[in-house]
């Protein structure tokens, strides 16, 4: 079978979370959602996830399903608890990210008067400070990769650093998944590094979609693509009605 | 103990300045009836504290509001909240932008009389950047961590939406989330509680782990059905409704034929408009 480029991101994000295993597998985003649930009923299956709302799901359920059976209950507050405990690594999206993998969700723009107000920073603060930390980014363009945010809601490995090694002991950004590539902070000075692109996806194309240098070890290789059981799981099982196409057009 | 009042004797107990915190969760259970009956009141200057939904939105159209205290603003299903952003955008409210986590502590520190309460959440992002006034705190053990001190939101009054009520304003929610309801009632002065139906004392039934709010938080609760729309109460949002006023918030003539139909007079006013405009989209 041959995987849309959709269900090669689903993949790169289930990746996020190998070897995690019992932690709240946060997910925003469909790709990234479906990658949890994904993880979840393959490789990973000790992970936690939701039905999009305040219930553990007992088994992952399909995107928008109804949660069926319940092996727990995690409302905003028991969330937030969470966030502080550490047994959770978020995929996050960003507006804006930098090479530090410094976010903004909050605003574009200056923040006193914006030329566009966003969301508010919402958890990325707490998230990035105190728990493993990916992103999934289905538009990989250089309006979202860009030299400097413009509000920093998600805190960068260059910011962190400066926190010192107390304050920053829980700070670990992982991975960023983009409809091109996969990327994470691999380069000596923590720093963005690209890890694979996308199967079809040259090298050139994700360097002109990046506004600032990305770090490169050699030969960039290929993103693994889905196998036919995870390519079963997400037509038929996690995503019957194709939610993943309208995040990342083929 | 609550007593029982109308919507309209809430909003008269209330006043221009007041810092009033909104329970609920982004277009999740607000308190709508009584949001509505401050749009329409001669109030203004507040500070709203709000894990900022519709709520927001309408209270910045109607000019109600100096100051925004929230971790964000957005309608969920619908991801930017349009009268917020076009309040923001022409620097017609002021900001105070919490992390989530913060902003939970920050209605910990209120409801526990404490001055302020130790987080992580914050350090090294812009939160400490855009609000000056925020301070840090050392950690007086072996470890010496620095932390941020979130400082208490204490609130003049709490607005509050539950499924259900007694008349002496015990409350309980159906819903699969509490949000952070009970923590404003305790972090607020005064608190009044709207709801969908409201039942003799002793009457609320279900589990107890249920019953949310305790009277002795309580000042007044108006039962007010339909007062959560176009909100989710655990059994749906009026999507349909919330996009009608989306679009509609986008744009300014768009808004003053949705404020004219729907927003000009009283609640029994708004229901009914809302019942004639889902039979309209039904026989479209």
């Amino acid at each position: 079978m041959s995987a849309s480029r959709a269900e090669v991101c689903v993949v790169a994000c289930a990746e996020a979370w190998r070897g995690d295993g019992e932690v709240l597998a946060a997910a925003m985003g469909t790709c990234s959602i479906l990658g949890a649930r994904l993880a979840r009923l393959t490789f990973e299956p000790g992970l936690l996830t939701t039905d999009g709302g305040a219930l553990l799901t007992a088994e992952p359920v399909p995107i928008g399903a109804p949660a069926g059976p319940v092996e727990g209950w995690l409302p905003f507050r028991e969330h937030l608890w969470l966030v502080q405990n550490g047994r959770r690594h978020v995929m996050m999206g960003a507006s804006q990210i930098d090479r530090h993998g410094n976010t903004n969700i909050s605003a574009i723009g200056s923040w006193e008067r914006p030329a566009s107000q966003l969301l508010g920073v919402r958890g990325a603060p707490g998230n990035t400070i105190a728990n493993p930390t990916s992103y999934w980014i289905p538009r990989h363009a250089t309006r979202v990769f860009v030299p400097k945010v413009d509000v920093v809601s998600g805190v960068g490995t260059d910011r962190a650093a400066a926190l010192g090694p107390v304050a920053a002991r829980f700070h670990d950004l992982r991975r960023v998944v983009t409809d091109l590539a996969v990327l994470d902070f691999g380069a000596s000075d923590g720093t963005m590094r690209l890890v694979s692109t996308h199967p079809g996806v040259p090298v050139e194309q994700v360097l002109a979609a990046t506004g600032f240098a990305l770090a490169i070890d050699g030969d960039v290789p290929e993103t693994r693509q889905p196998t036919d059981e995870e390519l079963r799981l997400i037509r038929e099982v996690l995503d019957p009605r194709s939610a993943r196409d309208r995040e990342v057009r083929t | 103990m609550g007593a029982v009042m109308q919507v309209e004797e809430v909003v008269a107990a209330l006043e221009s300045g007041m810092t009033i915190g909104i329970g609920g969760w982004g277009s999740r259970r607000k308190p709508m009836a009584l949001v509505r009956a401050l749009c329409r009141s001669a109030l203004r200057d507040l500070t709203i504290v709000s894990y900022g939904g519709p709520d927001v939105g309408l209270l910045c159209a109607a000019g109600k509001v100096r100051r925004v205290v929230a971790p964000f603003v957005t309608l969920d299903s619908i991801a930017l909240e349009p009268h917020f952003r076009t309040a923001r955008q022409r620097g017609t409210v002021e900001f105070t932008e919490y992390d989530e986590g913060m902003f939970m502590f920050g209605l910990l520190a209120g409801a526990h009389r404490l001055p302020f309460l130790p987080t992580r959440a914050g350090l090294g992002s812009d939160v400490l950047r855009v609000d000056p006034a925020l301070r840090t705190v050392r950690s007086p053990y072996a470890d010496q961590e620095e932390l941020v001190a979130v400082p208490a939101l204490t609130l003049d009054a709490a607005l509050l939406h539950l499924d259900l009520a007694d008349t002496r304003g015990n409350g309980r929610y159906l819903g699969p989330d509490p949000f952070m309801d009970d923590l404003f009632a305790k972090a607020a002065a005064r608190c009044y509680l709207s709801c969908e139906r409201l039942v003799r004392p002793g009457e609320l039934g279900g589990p107890p782990q249920t019953l949310l709010l305790s009277r002795m938080h309580v000042t007044g609760v108006v039962e007010t059905p339909g007062g959560g729309h176009f909100t989710d109460l655990g059994t749906g949002r009026d999507e349909a409704f919330q996009r009608h006023y989306a679009t509609s918030a986008a744009d300014p003539e768009r808004w003053e034929a949705f404020a004219g139909r729907f927003l000009s007079g009283d609640e029994r006013a708004y229901q009914e408009a809302l019942r004639r405009w889902h039979q309209e989209q039904e026989t479209r």
